[in-house]
């Protein structure tokens, strides 16, 4: 009968609502407020002690952070991210190229150049680099400590290590793409490298993007290693000034403040190349 | 009237597995033909042999009087590389069941990349035809959209619009509506019997056998790997010689 009384209803006319009709009360969460408030004191604390310890010295911070030498450190930084990524990518699309190819001597090439580098880690690989004049004091007639100098060392040692992990990032974005877009391509008989170009790469970018900008942030950060074989990158000139004025605090703020004002930069492009490569897609976040 | 398409005893085999076991048909210029068989009887890679998407073990395939994916030296068929196989391609037009458009291109891109990159046709040119082709699919606002933003049934036939652009000599059509919606599947076979009624020659796998009977001159049944039977549709649907094509019948209808 309750049945009969429920249909009925729903079928006639919506009623005005009566005016003693139960207002709705959301669940009161203490817990959610509680954790804020926690947080939010904690967080003050910190602010707080930061600001107010003089040890930072953030005058010093001040003074440095648009110095010549600072600059230029960061600079490098900046170019050798940059080439680095660059020739990092362009060998590892290559590899993955070799690793996917039918072809199994490339292939094996591929999957072993991965496996090597990825075993090293980047610090050993520079000294050894860096040490390369040992094993081979001449390399066409030219001393090989005159041709590698800290800075190549610094750009060979990275890109090598960049390259074995990009040659995965591409790898990954590559089988992403359906099967069928490179048989309907083939149908259409679309060249090789128009499929590549045009077909496969775009629809592959939408993979490789995220972990790429991972890459390129961890990279920028990355490069302050090549301190330890003294090219003057961001960290290694904020180095060279407080081993002169012991301000050791206030110039690691600087490096500090730096990398994470080019990360947030990169971040920000990141959100406008995965904008881009999203075309014709449903889900764009 | 001349062939279109001529195979002979082709076999193809998927490792331990025989998919085709000598298959013979000859296809005229300007029939429909539409190829029925239960699942795994060989039909869609028998489809697939006829563009070199499926390179054959054994046999030849001729399109319009050309060899496909090898050449004749002697007594022997040498292998095509891979610039003359895409060159013969694109005189046969070839439909895909998932439709395959480019989600990253919009319809009229799909359409015009390969009269572009291909045939090396002037951009403005292909762009006209595909919108006259988009017209002819009933599709003609849709030119700007995105694949995505289009139903399974708009998308199969902007998909068919794609493989007319390159003006082939033949239509392959590989389970077109197997994909769709019950209520999409008519607007593209609507699309389908249109080509048909202008003369296209076109191979049909499908499992409409309604399509089949309306449209077809020649319809193939086709069993673990062999045809079965082949003949008008009057005889191989209403008065099936063979007991299996029987048996398949009286499951689908």
């Amino acid at each position: 009968m309750s049945f009969g009384t429920a249909v009925t209803q729903a079928s006639a006319p919506p009623e005005p609502e009566p005016a003693d009709a139960p207002r709705i009360v959301p669940q009161l969460r203490l817990g959610q407020w509680t954790a804020a408030a926690v947080v939010l004191v904690l967080l003050a604390l910190a602010l707080t002690s930061i600001v107010r310890n003089q040890a930072f010295q953030w005058d010093v911070v001040a003074d440095y952070f648009t110095s010549d030498s600072v600059l230029r450190g960061l600079w490098l930084t900046l170019w050798l991210t940059a080439v680095v990524m660059a020739l990092g990518f362009a060998l590892g699309t290559l590899l993955a190229v070799f690793r996917l190819s039918g072809n199994p001597v490339l292939r094996a090439v591929s999957w072993g150049y991965v496996w090597l580098f990825r075993s090293i880690p980047i610090l050993v690989q520079l000294l050894l680099w860096f040490n390369i004049g040992a094993l081979y004091p001449h390399v066409l007639g030219v001393r090989t400590v005159d041709l590698f100098g800290p800075v190549t060392v610094a750009i060979v040692g990275l890109t090598l290590h960049e390259a074995a992990y990009a040659a995965e990032v591409v790898r990954g974005g590559i089988l992403s793409v359906d099967r069928g877009q490179i048989e309907a391509a083939q149908a259409l008989g679309l060249s090789r490298w128009r499929r590549w170009r045009r077909i496969v790469l775009p629809q592959a970018m939408r993979s490789i993007v995220p972990p790429a900008a991972n890459m390129l942030i961890g990279t920028l950060k990355g490069t302050s290693i090549v301190s330890v074989i003294a090219v003057q990158d961001l960290l290694y000139s904020a180095q060279l000034i407080y081993h002169q004025t012991y301000q050791v605090i206030p110039l690691l703020m600087v490096a500090t403040l730096w990398y994470t004002v080019v990360t947030s930069v990169l971040g920000a492009g990141q959100y406008y190349v995965e904008k881009h490569y999203a075309r014709g897609s449903e889900r764009t976040r | 009237m001349s062939v279109m398409v001529d195979i002979r005893s082709v076999h193809k085999s998927f490792g331990q597995l025989d998919v085709l076991k000598g298959i013979d048909l000859q296809v005229r210029t300007g029939q429909v033909t539409v190829v029925l068989g239960p699942s795994g009887s060989g039909k869609s890679t028998l489809l697939r042999t006829i563009n070199h998407l499926e390179k054959v073990d054994r046999g030849a395939i001729h399109v319009d009087g050309t060899l496909i994916g090898y050449r004749r030296s002697g007594d022997r068929l040498r292998e095509l590389p891979e610039r003359e196989v895409l060159k013969q391609r694109t005189r046969i037009g070839f439909v895909f069941q998932n439709f395959h458009l480019f989600p990253h291109l919009t319809v009229l891109e799909n359409i015009v990349e390969a009269p572009v990159s291909v045939q090396k046709r002037p951009r403005q040119e292909a762009e006209e035809l595909a919108r006259r082709l988009l017209e002819r699919v009933g599709l003609a606002d849709k030119a700007d959209a995105y694949p995505r933003r289009l139903s399974g049934g708009q998308q199969q036939r902007v998909a068919i619009a794609r493989a007319l652009a390159l003006e082939p000599r033949l239509l392959l059509f590989d389970e077109p509506t197997s994909a769709l919606d019950p209520e999409l599947v008519g607007e593209v076979l609507d699309v389908i019997k249109d080509l048909a009624r202008q003369g296209t020659t076109m191979i049909v796998v499908t499992h409409e056998i309604g399509f089949a009977r309306e449209v077809a001159d020649t319809v193939v049944f086709m069993d673990d790997g062999r045809i079965v039977e082949q003949g008008p549709p009057g005889e191989v649907l209403d008065r099936p010689r063979h007991e299996r094509t029987r048996a398949f019948l009286s499951k689908v209808l």
